[in-house]
């Protein structure tokens, strides 16, 4: 069985807001609300939601960037918020981070060199040189940019720069928050392809957070939908676009627009039965409903009261729904 | 009529229907930091009333850029020449004050980022009146109810208790409809949305489009959107115009643009988009068709066909100068030389 | 550097340049030569006119003006580099420590910043004469006291705008501390911000010096300074007014320059970087 890069159990992450009455302390944000997950040598991770999901919280605190509430981090058997600080410097040369936004994830006033080598021990000035050149190749500029600033760049460069960043140490494990969804989309074509072929190339893993999932698609083994800091569905891609057993998920597949050949994209098509009402980013809710039920067609009486756990519906493929298997079932006649 | 096959060039002094809005041979030169960048080269469009036109388009493709000429907001030193028409008169040249009547009265424009567009230290309520105040000249009472029915209609929550929100207490769909409100205050003619999902949610963006949709359709109001989704587009508009490098490479019909994809840039534009695919392959990880090289600067165009140093089909002809826009079919056009050989579209 | 093409064409930056090096130039000039020995006496020609022999005349005591200026020149420029030179080294580093460790380490160091801004140089000058008698070292080191807390505020509140931007997060997740943060990332990008007020806070020292001196509580005599060449001046006012127009203006000029370096500077630096995307 090929080894876990990164596990996740049961992380809870809460927040406190500023105090809006003197005497009573700031409302909790449940950013996180016990999150599970496995990500296996190789394989690529993905995480889909829209904001409030957690999405973003959730890749911090798989990085130890911050400190789950409850609930554990491993990074390969080992766990970052256990460490002292020069043992975690070391345990970070394996799990790398790109982030989300080409401009502003780079030192204006640094020279890429400076900011590819950011990982790396100071010593050894030139090693540190070639191993720079050496990441800057691999995703698709050259040497010479080295000495240039960002300023430079385009935003797809950019990415790719950041991509080099994250490159350096040789990592076994790339967080990847959004790293396309600032680009363009002939940009964001490549960066994509990059991507997967730095991960067949370096045998890479990926923990892949977007909203999109069509992205996630390309690039993906399995993926987690995230709604209101749990996740409501895992499953392959396959699994998900063909029989979504949540119904969020549903929704979120249901408006993608699909090539089949002969059909035309329909204009004004409807869409979806949504209610506007909207759930607010990281809420307060009562225990004991399930998030999504507001907005939720398939609504019955017992999701008002209960919230679904995440359950096995077949093989690879989990959704926290009380009538999942209904939802799947009319997913798949649909096809 | 010539025979089937064979392209006629497009003449555009034919005379056409009423247009509401007419733009010719318009060249807009911005001064840029690496010197003067010709942001719009030679556009010609033609919107009939109660018509939505998709522009599409990466970034630095000049759409943004065009909607500004539209409006006269151009930025200080820029140069425009040609003639935009709205309802027959001509805005290029047009007074200040002549612009600034027509602005949020009969031309509403909606950005993309609500955050900006919004003054932070108004309430929401006021800044949706302030159109009403200024072009019905509405008295502030009737303003209020006014903009409390605009709410309403652009489905905000709670619309009577949002007048006296601040922007900053809404999220930004919420600011989005707000805007829209806004836009659509006087009861405009045209409305002109700029990106106006972009800075949204995946599940926003479909309840504001949806929304646009709703609110041109029920009031017959042109609409001229643009975006760099091509999916969003698809789903409401009539006509879709493609832009690269400050020029209007294709433009036609949505499903004759979207399914013959004439244009090489076209081609490869709506064939970089990840899509999940219902025919086999399910789950496997493909490579996406790519456009090699990136979009250039506005001030680093090639000579001729801007898309020429990145096009797979290029010819010496290409760089010798702008590609005079070609009839492909009804309506539909493209700008490039090649469009005449035979095999080149399929 | 392209950097150097737009600062010639900033007529604000240049002049105050232009202004700030006659400063500069006067001072290192006076290290070499000096029209005439400033301390100096000469009881048969005081008071003189403009001439030939003294280009800006002399004063109560015969001693030549411009001498007097131009060795003047040397204490206010002391003045301004080693009071800016302390607040800017100990204030950064304390705007820094503040930012980069927030909580009770960052309420401390405000708050003593508070306590010492409360008490104006002049007052803290005078508190130090009493101890340790007047001079030029005692008020450099007022002034620069004065300076510390000015520098941190405005060191933690730009270094806190630098720490919530992405590339630092990108760092921490690199595994790099607070110490290689601040000094790599915050320091160098807060950079504009501290320049700008250094030259402000370069002109508040040069007047203070000179508020000082006239006081009698900074340079002591038979050490030149333009502030108690004001002093002087003030007691001939009725019978030669011309003696504090020369440092009046050299005072002027000097501000002046130093505001107008000032605001050229921010100008050239800051519109300029958010511009480069």
């Amino acid at each position: 069985m090929t080894p876990v890069v990164l596990a996740l159990h049961d992380i809870v992450k809460h927040y406190r807001r500023p105090r809006q009455r003197l005497w009573a302390p700031g409302p909790v944000v449940q950013a996180l609300r016990g999150v599970s997950l496995q990500v296996r040598a190789g394989q690529s991770m993905g995480i889909v939601g829209e904001s409030g999901s957690g999405k973003s919280t959730l890749a911090r605190v798989a990085m130890a960037l911050e400190r789950p509430t409850l609930g554990s981090v491993r990074w390969s058997g080992q766990d970052p918020n256990a460490l002292d600080a020069s043992d975690l410097r070391l345990a970070r040369r394996h799990v790398q981070m790109v982030f989300q936004d080409p401009y502003g994830s780079l030192d204006p006033r640094q020279r890429i060199g400076q900011i590819v080598a950011e990982a790396l021990e100071s010593s050894a000035v030139a090693k540190a040189r070639e191993q720079v050149e050496e990441s800057l190749l691999a995703v698709g500029l050259s040497e010479r940019d080295a000495d240039k600033y960002p300023h430079e760049f385009s935003g797809g460069q950019r990415q790719r720069i950041a991509i080099a960043r994250a490159l350096i140490t040789r990592p076994r494990l790339i967080v990847a928050d959004e790293p396309v969804s600032a680009l363009d989309v002939s940009v964001q074509a490549q960066v994509l392809n990059l991507l997967a072929d730095l991960q067949e190339a370096l045998g890479l893993t990926y923990l892949f957070i977007s909203h999109d999932l069509a992205v996630v698609n390309h690039v993906c083994d399995e993926v987690a939908v995230m709604y209101a800091g749990r996740i409501v569905e895992l499953g392959t891609p396959g699994q998900l676009f063909q029989a979504a057993a949540h119904p969020y998920t549903r929704a979120l597949v249901g408006e993608l627009p699909r090539d089949r050949p002969g059909v035309a994209h329909g204009p004004r098509r409807r869409l979806q039965a949504q209610t506007s009402v909207r759930v607010q980013a990281g809420p307060t809710l009562e225990s004991g409903a399930c998030a999504y039920a507001q907005r939720c067609a398939y609504r019955q009486a017992r999701c008002q009261v209960e919230a679904p756990e995440l359950r096995v519906i077949s093989q690879g493929h989990q959704a926290a729904c009380h009538v999942a298997e209904s939802v799947m079932v009319e997913h798949l006649g649909e096809q | 009529m010539s025979a089937a096959g064979t392209i006629e060039r497009v003449d555009h002094d034919r005379t056409r229907p009423a247009a509401i809005l007419e733009v010719s041979r318009l060249t807009g030169t911005l001064n840029t930091a690496r010197g003067p960048a010709q942001a719009l080269r030679g556009i010609d469009l033609s919107l009939a009333p109660g018509q939505t036109l998709g522009l599409a388009g990466e970034s630095g493709c000049g759409k943004s850029m065009l909607a500004l000429a539209v409006m006269g907001l151009l930025p200080a030193g820029a140069q425009v020449s040609g003639s935009i028409r709205f309802q027959g008169q001509e805005l290029i040249g047009a007074s200040d004050a002549a612009l600034c009547r027509l602005r949020g009265n009969r031309i509403g424009m909606v950005f993309q980022e609500p955050m900006t567009t919004l003054n932070p230290l108004h309430r929401v309520g006021d800044q949706v009146a302030e159109p009403l105040r200024l072009h019905q000249g509405l008295s502030r009472a009737s303003a209020r109810a006014e903009a409390a029915r605009l709410l309403d209609r652009v489905r905000l929550p709670h619309a009577a208790q949002s007048l006296r929100a601040y922007p900053h207490q809404l999220s930004g769909g919420q600011r989005q409809r707000v805007t829209i409100a806004m836009a659509l205050a006087c009861g405009p003619d045209l409305l002109i949305a700029d990106e106006p999902t972009t800075a949204l949610d995946v599940t926003t963006q479909r309840e504001i489009l949806e929304l646009i949709n709703e609110l041109v359709a029920a009031s017959g109001m042109t609409l001229l959107m643009i975006s760099h989704d091509l999916d969003a587009l698809a789903r409401i508009a009539d006509r879709m115009m493609v832009m690269y490098g400050g020029s209007v490479v294709e433009s036609g019909p949505l499903d004759a643009v979207v399914t013959e994809r004439a244009h090489p840039y076209t081609r490869g534009l709506f064939a970089a988009r990840p899509r999940w695919s219902a025919l086999g392959e399910q789950g496997a990880k493909r490579r996406l068709q790519t456009i090699p090289g990136r979009v250039p600067e506005l001030a680093d165009l090639p000579p001729g066909c801007a898309f020429s140093n990145r096009c797979a089909w290029t010819l010496d002809a290409c760089r010798a100068g702008l590609p005079a826009a070609l009839a492909i079919g009804p309506q539909h056009e493209a700008r490039c030389v090649r469009l005449n050989e035979p095999g080149f579209r399929s | 550097m392209r950097w150097l093409e737009r600062a010639w064409r900033h007529p604000g930056f240049v002049t105050g340049t232009a202004l700030v090096g006659l400063l500069v130039g006067a001072a290192l000039l006076s290290f070499a030569w000096t029209p005439y020995p400033y301390a100096e006496l000469d009881i048969p020609h005081k008071l003189a006119p403009v001439s030939n022999a003294h280009w800006l005349g002399t004063d109560s005591l015969g001693r030549d003006i411009a001498s007097l200026l131009i060795v003047g020149a040397r204490n206010s420029i002391a003045v301004g580099l080693i009071a800016v030179g302390i607040g800017v080294t100990f204030g950064v580093a304390l705007g820094l420590l503040a930012a980069a460790r927030r909580g009770w380490v960052e309420e401390l160091i405000m708050r003593l910043s508070d306590f010492t801004f409360a008490f104006p140089a002049l007052l803290t000058a005078i508190m130090l004469t009493a101890v340790y008698g007047p001079g030029l070292a005692i008020s450099i080191v007022a002034i620069g006291i004065f300076n510390v807390p000015v520098f941190a505020r405005i060191a933690r509140s730009a270094a806190l705008a630098v720490w919530s931007r992405e590339f630092v997060l990108a760092s921490r997740a690199c595994g790099r501390g607070p110490w290689h943060i601040s000094l790599h990332h915050v320091l160098p990008n807060i950079m504009p911000v501290l320049i700008v007020q250094a030259t402000i806070q370069f002109a508040v020292a040069i007047l203070a010096e000179a508020a000082l001196s006239y006081l009698g509580l900074g340079t002591q005599p038979p050490q030149p300074s333009w502030g108690r060449m004001l002093n002087e001046a003030q007691q001939m006012l009725f019978q030669a007014p011309w003696l504090a127009v020369y440092p009046g203006l050299a005072i002027a000029l000097t501000v002046l320059g130093l505001n107008l370096m000032g605001d050229g500077l921010r100008d050239l630096l800051d519109p300029r970087l958010a511009r480069q995307r």
